[in-house]
């Protein structure tokens, strides 16, 4: 990225681009194709990761600046406490006899 | 629109309508005690507005020494009431309410904000710094705890306290099972008070991370630093979860959606499960920086190097991991099943580990050591084994397989009073004392404080002891009376006879607030203890509003204990000193809090047209901060060397 400081933005073109082709995938897959609601699920799934990741790298200096180790460190907790809660939490109210 | 008018003032019961009339009675004092002596203006000025990080401490903690009042009454009235078999002096119904009020009183309205209040007025000091890193959003998270506790507190005696219990499980606590407004105020009180907490733990990170003076490495950091740097972590992991928790709890409540109903597709335990996961990690946040406060007490007054320095801070990190996975301990019961329960088990009983490596390491560091007893040391020492006793209780809890005869009953509420009180509590006095010169300029009582002390602990074990024996025999928790035959009776009346003990305690910790206000000798100098080891005792005492005249260099951990015995780095040359740069005061928190409270308070009331508008002054608040473009004055050199002074003659 540090490359293209001075020239024309293309590589945040390109994101951009790549942004809205995601979204409107999504909404196609949901809308437009008659796959089963759990593949649809896995999909716009997949999407949305490769979405979070585009944004981080492409549009929030993830990898830049003199304190990338921090974000890089901050980034990769929040993401290991955001798996805990949210499959922790699944898992903790489908297991058992508790959702009955 | 619907305006509840009946339910407005609580009446009836002879107590309320004495408290009621008090409030009133007090407010009209306090107003008129201010026009009389003509304070109102200094009042706002140096109180209201400030955004010093040493005002604000000191209302934070002020606040919980009142809130620990309203909360000790609540605990007193429950041991009153079953002080004796089959008792009348609480009903049923008011027996729910005091209990709940002060579980959510003394976790979120009494040990938040006095360990926020200590951190606040230690840690920046500790660090070299001259303020937090957003000192005007610091006085903004007081404001909202202050709000948000004033609501709260409003409930008893308007609309009606929540009866829910401080867990407020659904779907007892929805509206089907719950009509009144009672929980609407747990909902929404604790909701305000909740996003000034969060913002600390992002002031407290920022300012921990970028305003360390010269030389002070993360590992050469004071270890209360350090935790109040992990505490503040798990507040902004934790917390989010209880923000969304109860906003969509109060949805439930306040506008008919189904998360956490019974029927419509509602998932009720989702409740408990949430609650727990940002529960759990909040018994940590009360509880890390307890730590560090005897960990730093203790290494002053062993007047030794804390004992395996780098051990604790890895044992507060692994515990703070660890405090993110264990949330199911609280539900073992609700039936998840054999493999969810072990892993659990396991996770909680391995918090043990890192906290044995504490203990050890604060007996380690008194090995040998010349043992000082001053007043905060006397707490540290009494926290250890009563503490022990609170951590044992809670390996025998984890057990799930146990747990399913412990649970509900009073060995756990013992259980949890063994870890706050000697944890929590005791690290708050123990700081209080401590740092009590470094706020005020001159020391609290030791004699009164020994009182204080003995008082206070002999009164806790008697009160809490006989509840683990009651818990094992059957005894119930969150029952408001039993019968004679229960053979309960005993301990319940030894226990009962324990909470006055505890309030004479508590009675000679206020009595020694205003003797030495009185009385006490002033002009304690930078270090009154000493034997300071860390940078918050080379100031003067009480901290100057700028802290440091000149910032320090560190060259290693206990950085003050080094100077002094070098004699290095502590004089102060008139050539150094530079006009310094603080930040201005803002009218803006105080407003934000006082629009938040009317918010919350139409909200409680289910007033809906009301709470738009007043919805709209909470955003005005934040349109004028972004205009507001004054950016602080300096603190001319003369007025930082008249203030200097007590160094002798600066050259
Ligand atoms: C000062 C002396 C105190 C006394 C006499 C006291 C007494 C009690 C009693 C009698 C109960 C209810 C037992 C029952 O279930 O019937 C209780 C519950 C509780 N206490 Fe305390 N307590 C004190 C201090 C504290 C402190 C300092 C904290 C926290 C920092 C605390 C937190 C709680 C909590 C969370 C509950 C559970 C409330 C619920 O069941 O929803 N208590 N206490
Ligand atoms: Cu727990």
């Amino acid at each position: 990225m540090e490359k293209q400081e001075k020239g024309f933005p293309y590589g945040h073109v390109i994101g951009f681009l790549v942004a809205v082709a995601l979204t409107i995938f999504a909404l196609l897959v949901v809308f437009k194709t008659s796959f089963a609601t759990s593949t649809k699920f896995t999909l716009i799934g997949l999407m949305a990761v490769f979405q979070a990741a585009l944004q981080l790298f492409m549009f929030m200096h993830m990898t830049e600046g003199n304190d990338r180790d921090s974000k890089v460190i901050h980034t990769i907790y929040a993401i290991g406490m955001g798996i805990v809660i949210i499959v922790g939490s699944i898992w903790v109210m489908t297991a058992g006899h508790s959702i009955h | 629109m619907d305006i509840k008018w009946d339910k407005i003032l609580v009446g009836g019961d002879p107590l309320l309508v004495a408290s009621q009339i008090a409030i009133v009675l007090t407010t009209v004092g306090i107003i008129a005690a201010l026009t009389y002596f003509k304070k109102w203006k200094w009042l706002w000025d140096e109180w209201l507005t400030t955004v010093d990080h040493k005002k604000i401490g000191i209302m934070y903690i002020l606040s919980g020494v009142l809130m620990f009042f309203r909360g000790g009454v609540d605990g007193l009235m429950m041991k009153a009431q079953t002080a004796v078999p089959e008792n009348t002096f609480l009903d049923a119904q008011h027996y729910n309410e005091v209990f709940t009020t002060h579980g959510v009183i003394m976790i979120i309205f009494m040990a938040m904000p006095m360990l926020m209040g200590i951190i606040n007025i230690a840690m920046p000091l500790q660090i070299g710094a001259r303020d937090v890193a957003y000192p005007q959003l610091n006085a903004l998270s007081f404001w909202l705890f202050f709000s948000g506790a004033m609501l709260f507190n409003l409930s008893f005696v308007v609309g009606g306290s929540p009866d829910a219990g401080w867990t407020s499980y659904f779907p007892l606590a929805g509206k089907e099972f719950s009509p009144g407004i009672g929980n609407n105020y747990y909902m929404i009180a604790i909701q305000i008070a909740g996003i000034g907490t969060l913002a600390s733990g992002i002031n407290f990170v920022v300012t921990i991370l970028k305003m360390r003076t010269k030389g002070m490495s993360l590992m050469k950091m004071p270890m209360f630093t350090w935790t109040a740097l992990i505490t503040s972590l798990i507040i902004i992991i934790a917390f989010p979860i209880f923000t969304i928790a109860l906003l969509i709890g109060m949805m439930d409540r306040l506008y008919g959606t189904h998360f956490f109903t019974v029927e419509a597709g509602g998932l009720d335990m989702l409740w408990a499960n949430l609650f727990w996961l940002w529960g759990h990690p909040e018994v940590y946040i009360v509880i890390l920086p307890a730590f560090g406060i005897f960990s730093d007490v203790i290494a002053t007054f062993a007047k030794k190097r804390l004992y395996g320095y780098f051990s604790m801070v890895l044992a507060i990190v692994i515990i703070s991991v660890l405090s993110m996975l264990v949330w199911v301990h609280h539900f073992y019961t609700m039936g998840v099943g054999p493999t969810v329960n072990s892993v659990f088990s396991i996770t909680t009983m391995l918090i043990a580990i890192p906290t044995g490596i504490k203990m050890f390491n604060w007996l380690f560091t008194m090995r040998k050591g010349k043992i000082e007893f001053t007043t905060p040391m006397l707490w540290s020492l009494a926290f250890i084994p009563t503490f022990l006793i609170g951590g044992v209780t809670g390996v025998m809890l984890a057990m799930a397989a146990a747990d399913f005869q412990y649970h509900n009953t009073l060995f756990l509420v013992a259980h949890f009073h063994y870890t706050l009180i000697p944890g929590t509590v005791y690290a708050v006095f123990a700081g209080l004392y401590y740092w009590w010169p470094k706020m005020f300029g001159y020391k609290l009582s030791e004699k009164i404080g020994k009182w204080h002390f003995w008082l206070f602990n002999i009164g806790f074990n008697v009160t809490f002891f006989p509840m683990f024996f009651l818990g094992l025999n059957g005894a119930v928790r969150r029952a408001y009376t039993y019968s004679a035959e229960s053979g309960f009776s005993t301990l319940f009346l030894i226990s009962a006879i324990g909470s006055i003990f505890l309030a004479a305690g508590f009675a000679a910790l206020v009595y020694n607030i205003y003797w030495s206000f009185r009385h006490a000798e002033r002009n304690v100098g930078n270090d009154p203890w000493g034997s300071g080891r860390t940078l918050e005792w080379s100031i003067g005492s009480p901290a100057p509003h700028y802290n440091f005249a000149t910032l320090p260099e560190v060259k290693s951990i206990d950085a003050f204990w080094y100077m002094k015995k070098e004699k290095k780095g502590l004089e102060l040359r008139k050539s150094d000193i530079k006009p310094i740069h603080m930040p201005a005061k803002s009218w803006i928190p105080v407003y934000m809090g006082a629009a938040f409270f009317v918010f919350g308070f139409v909200l409680v009331f289910e007033w809906h047209i009301l709470s738009v508008i007043f919805g709209l002054s909470v955003l005005a608040g934040l349109a004028f901060r972004s205009f507001d473009y004054d950016s602080g004055y300096y603190v001319p050199v003369e007025e930082i060397i008249e203030t200097e002074k007590w160094r002798g003659e600066i050259k």
